[in-house]
């Protein structure tokens, strides 16, 4: 055992500072002190993403049970960024009446998630992957639940504690099952091991419908609207950028390094989930009249591009989809922040709450519209580049027709995020949103938002940085 | 830097200055400063292009650059000019600086109106520069999406189902579009986006046909390809006047262009063989645009329809693949998009006056405003090709072309559409007849006042352009016949 072994987990051991460092803030902090825990919180986190920011060389530690490369550190970075970007969106949780004295609990309980998510996707071995997704899941769900006095809260909770149970029953019951046909549970040693035979197959089957549950894509989506909705706004945000990201990559990792002999198998398995994923969270999402359901709608079908660029089985189409990620935060916590900016000062979550609110919000719309376009993929933002690669990837292993339907269906996306912008710009309303104000970390946040959708696909250098770190099969 | 890309940085600059102006007198000052310049900038191009020409500047374009922009896919910033794009960015100019002036009075959020306009030009100016495939796309449907907002916003009538029915559409047709793009890239065997690559390198036959299918229906949906072309008389017929203008000037020929600069010049053998399917279309799109105008009493449906007439026309004579009716394309194209131009901008002047756009509640106009009334007699008669005016100019081309096959297939089409020459003359004469002549159909309409000067400056641009297309087109036909050649030797090759 060499103790330099620790210096891979260097992100891994930053944020337990940070979380050990808010926890002690919390308990040793005055009243006065409890004030001042969002800045505390975010200039804590944000010494932890500018000191991980460089990736940190590849390698292993304990014998392979926890693996690193430049490409998961960029990927936990950028996991950073998002939850960065949630913790300036957080000051609404603590307006409510029953969390004033409970700042703490939400930082170190986002955290100690983010934490999880860093082992899911360093892990080398199932079992350090399985304690990883525990971690992630578990005080998401206590996050879900986080407005003790409304019920849709607690309601989301439980639903989405049970089915992570559930789903993490469902993988670990393949998990068994690959570690009985193959005897060990490393991942350098499993593709060797991994020759297709049939139990093989349903174990691989079992393991991954348990991972689709926590990317909530269809058929296995159904607690996502639930959750999403019940849940407070900068939680449902930071459910469906940073731990649907995190588990995209995380599934890309797994059928590449480890699954990639039953390349055909997870190939067509993934082609018909992306069909359906797509087609029918878009079609859902159309009939959807509250503004949280209606994202919770949206992220579903986003994860199935996002598991469009994971298809091809390249390192382009892991650069495509880290880059993705990355659009995709910045464009769906712009929208967030615009909500949660608007509930917490009126309580309003329904679309047509929104209709005329360029008249009296021209700041908050503008920011929306940005997100809504990115979000559909309307060039020059930087949503049309991440689509159009994520398209290309595909299309360069043949994909031809998954494409043309891939593409089609962002028309009828395009058809929902319109409806926002149509219902802010251009319908009328007796009663619309007054002008609200909104505090400085939000529009901060805001501002990093539109900037990242204004400039992350003109300039190219981010995308190609991405692309000299990514692997393929 | 290469001075085409002042094109596309005209607009971005007016943008942020729009961004920064305080008021409706900056807001004007900026449209009216960076829209000179763009004409300008046109001018300049168009004397400059000739002259290189004429000093035995050779290649298929002038004034290429090109920049690494996306390495993993080979993608580029690349520009350059030939002949039809110079005669695309004037129009475009032109366009812009007219329609500026048509909404001088444009009322509520003249300054968001006007974001929206430059970015739309933004978009145009650079889909006419682009040469790489990636870049053109981008600038397609950077032109694309503002239509929402302005229809959606500004316009009138059913403009939420219009604006949403336009978008959908156009949006529909660029997903075939972009599959089409990265067949093109992926299966060709070519590492290359540039269009003047790609077009050395020879496409196989068999992936052809999927590719000019594939694209050229996305770009002809935007060119009102019937029987896509629905989006378009109900979008033309909510917008406002400079959106309607620039739309139907403009935007659609984006299709014509793109149909002509992509499918036919990378898919030349394609186009040889299943070029008849798409005849048969656009032919039945210039009569049926036609014959619906008869039926309309909309002044708007009425242009709205003669503009799916004459843009099926473009795409037909492109589809005729020699070298004089594909001059003839271009020459209808400049022609349609200052004559649609005009018009949409008159019928936005008189209905500001009258507040109604049927013809049957008006007439006798031409004595209450008599500027406005010739102005749209001359529109009129340049639409239905009187000589002396761009339309004749450009259908004779186009139909003379259209005869040069000799095939059964080909003149039964070519006489077909030629009637639509005809049914022009009898919507545009009984459409001036009924509401600039005759009696008054209203007491109200006798008070009305005639154009002001920034409605002036509008209208005698455009017929001043007009005019000179249909007495000296000459230089300008030159211009663009020479362009072609490249393509033509792609075709017989």
């Amino acid at each position: 055992m060499n103790y330099s072994d620790f210096l891979y987990m260097r992100d891994e051991l930053s944020l337990l500072i940070v979380i050990l460092f808010l926890l002690v803030y919390d308990l040793i902090a005055g009243k006065k002190g409890m004030k001042y825990f969002q800045p505390v919180a975010i200039v804590a986190f944000a010494i932890h993403t500018a000191f991980n920011i460089l990736p940190y060389a590849a390698g292993e530690a304990f014998g392979g049970m926890y693996l690193n490369s430049p490409m998961m550190s960029v990927v936990k970075t950028i996991l950073n960024i998002g939850t960065l970007i949630v913790f300036l969106q957080a000051k609404h949780v603590f307006d409510m009446e029953n969390q004033r004295n409970r700042r703490g609990e939400y930082y170190f309980l986002t955290l100690t998630t983010l934490l999880g998510m860093y082992y899911m996707i360093s892990s080398g071995n199932f079992l350090l992957f399985y304690i990883g997704l525990e971690m992630a899941s578990i005080p998401m769900a206590t996050l879900a639940a986080l407005d003790k006095e409304d019920n849709k809260s607690a309601e989301a909770g439980a639903k989405y504690i049970l089915s992570a149970a559930f789903s993490s029953g469902i993988m670990l019951f393949g998990i068994s099952y690959i570690y009985g046909t193959t005897g060990t549970m490393y991942f350098m040693d499993l593709p060797s091991l991994i020759t297709a035979n049939a139990l093989q197959i349903l174990a691989f089957v079992f393991f991954i419908v348990g991972l689709f549950f926590k990317i909530s894509l269809v058929p296995f989506h159904l607690w996502t609207a639930d959750v999403y909705e019940g849940s407070p706004t900068n939680v449902t945000a930071y459910l469906s950028v940073v731990s649907k990201g995190s588990a995209v990559f995380v599934l890309t990792v797994l059928l590449y390094k480890v699954f990639g002999n039953l390349i055909d198998q997870w190939q067509g398995i993934l082609y018909g989930i992306i069909i359906v994923s797509i087609t029918i969270a878009n079609l859902f999402a159309i009939r959807q009249k509250n503004i949280k359901r209606f994202l919770a709608f949206s992220s579903i079908s986003q994860a199935g591009y996002l598991v469009l660029a994971t298809i091809s089985g390249t390192a382009y189409g892991m650069t495509t989809l880290v880059y993705y990620v990355l659009v995709y935060i910045f464009s769906n916590l712009a929208a967030f922040g615009v909500i949660s900016a608007i509930e917490t000062r009126t309580k309003k979550l329904n679309i047509s709450d929104y209709n005329g609110l360029y008249s009296t919000n021209p700041k908050l719309s503008f920011v929306m519209m940005l997100a809504m376009f990115s979000l559909g993929g309307i060039p020059p933002f930087a949503g049309f580049f991440s689509k159009f690669f994520i398209f290309s990837a595909a299309a360069e292993q043949g994909f031809y027709v998954l494409v043309l339907i891939a593409v089609i269906n962002t028309i009828i996306s395009l058809y929902y995020y319109l409806l926002v912008v149509r219902a802010m710009f251009i319908e009328k309303s007796d009663n619309p949103i007054p002008a609200l104000k909104t505090d400085g970390y939000n529009r901060l946040s805001l501002v990093i938002c539109t900037t990242g959708i204004m400039v992350a696909g003109i300039l190219s250098f981010i995308m190609e940085k991405i692309g000299t770190y990514s692997f393929g099969m | 830097m290469n001075f085409l890309s002042i094109f596309v940085l005209i607009p971005v600059l007016m943008i942020i200055a729009l961004f920064i102006a305080r008021n409706r007198k900056q807001v004007l000052g900026v449209m009216v400063t960076g829209s000179t310049l763009l004409v300008i900038m046109a001018v300049y191009l168009t004397v400059s292009y000739i002259t290189d020409r004429a000093a035995g500047a050779t290649g298929p374009m002038l004034y290429t650059a090109s920049m690494m922009w996306y390495e993993p896919l080979n993608i580029h910033y690349s520009v350059g000019v030939d002949g039809i794009s110079v005669a695309m960015l004037c129009l475009s100019a032109i366009i812009v600086f007219t329609g500026t002036f048509t909404s001088w009075k444009m009322e509520p959020l003249t300054k968001e109106f006007f974001l929206w306009f430059c970015l739309l030009s933004i978009g145009v100016f650079g889909f006419f520069i682009a040469t790489d495939l990636f870049t053109m796309f981008m600038f397609y449907e950077v032109a694309l999406i503002p239509m929402f907002l302005l229809i959606g916003i500004w316009g009138s009538g059913r403009k939420e189902y219009s604006a949403m029915k336009l978008t959908l559409m156009l949006m529909g047709a660029s997903a075939f579009l972009l599959v089409g793009i990265l067949g093109i890239y992926f299966s060709s065997g070519a590492t290359t986006m540039n269009i003047l690559e790609l077009v050395k390198i020879h496409i196989p036959v068999q992936q052809q046909y999927l590719f000019f299918v594939l694209t050229f229906f996305g770009f002809g949906v935007l060119g009102a390809l019937f029987p896509f072309h629905t989006w378009s008389p109900d979008g033309h017929a909510s917008a406002p006047t400079a959106v309607s203008m620039l739309h139907a000037g403009v935007l659609m020929k984006l299709g014509g262009y793109g149909a002509f600069r992509v499918s036919i010049y990378l898919m030349p053998e394609a186009a040889h063989d299943i070029s008849w399917i798409f005849l048969i279309m656009t032919g039945i799109g210039v009569v049926y645009g036609a014959f619906s105008a008869i039926h309309q009493t909309d002044l708007k449906y009425i242009n709205a329809y003669s503009s799916v007439s004459h843009c099926n026309l473009v795409l037909f004579a492109i589809l005729m693949l020699n070298q004089t009716a594909m001059t003839g394309a271009v020459l209808q194209m400049l022609s349609h998009g200052l004559m649609t131009a005009l018009f949409f901008a008159l019928i936005g002047m008189i209905y500001g006056r009258t507040h109604t756009r049927l013809i049957t509640e008006m007439g006798g106009l031409m004595k209450v405003m008599p500027f406005l009334g010739v102005s749209f007699v001359i529109g009129g008669l340049a639409s239905l090709g009187l000589p002396g005016l761009s339309g004749f100019v450009a259908e004779m081309t186009i139909f003379f072309g259209a005869f040069e096959h000799p095939d059964m297939f080909h003149r039964v089409l070519t006489i077909a559409s030629t009637m639509s020459i005809v049914i022009t003359a009898v919507y545009i004469l009984r459409m001036v007849g009924k509401f600039l002549y005759g009696p008054m159909q209203d007491k109200h309409h006798a008070a009305l006042t005639d154009a002001v000067w920034y409605e002036k400056i509008a209208v005698v641009t455009l017929i001043a352009f007009i005019i000179a297309i249909g007495s000296l087109p000459l230089g300008l036909s030159d211009m663009i016949r020479s362009s072609l050649t490249d393509v033509i030797a792609q075709l017989v090759r």
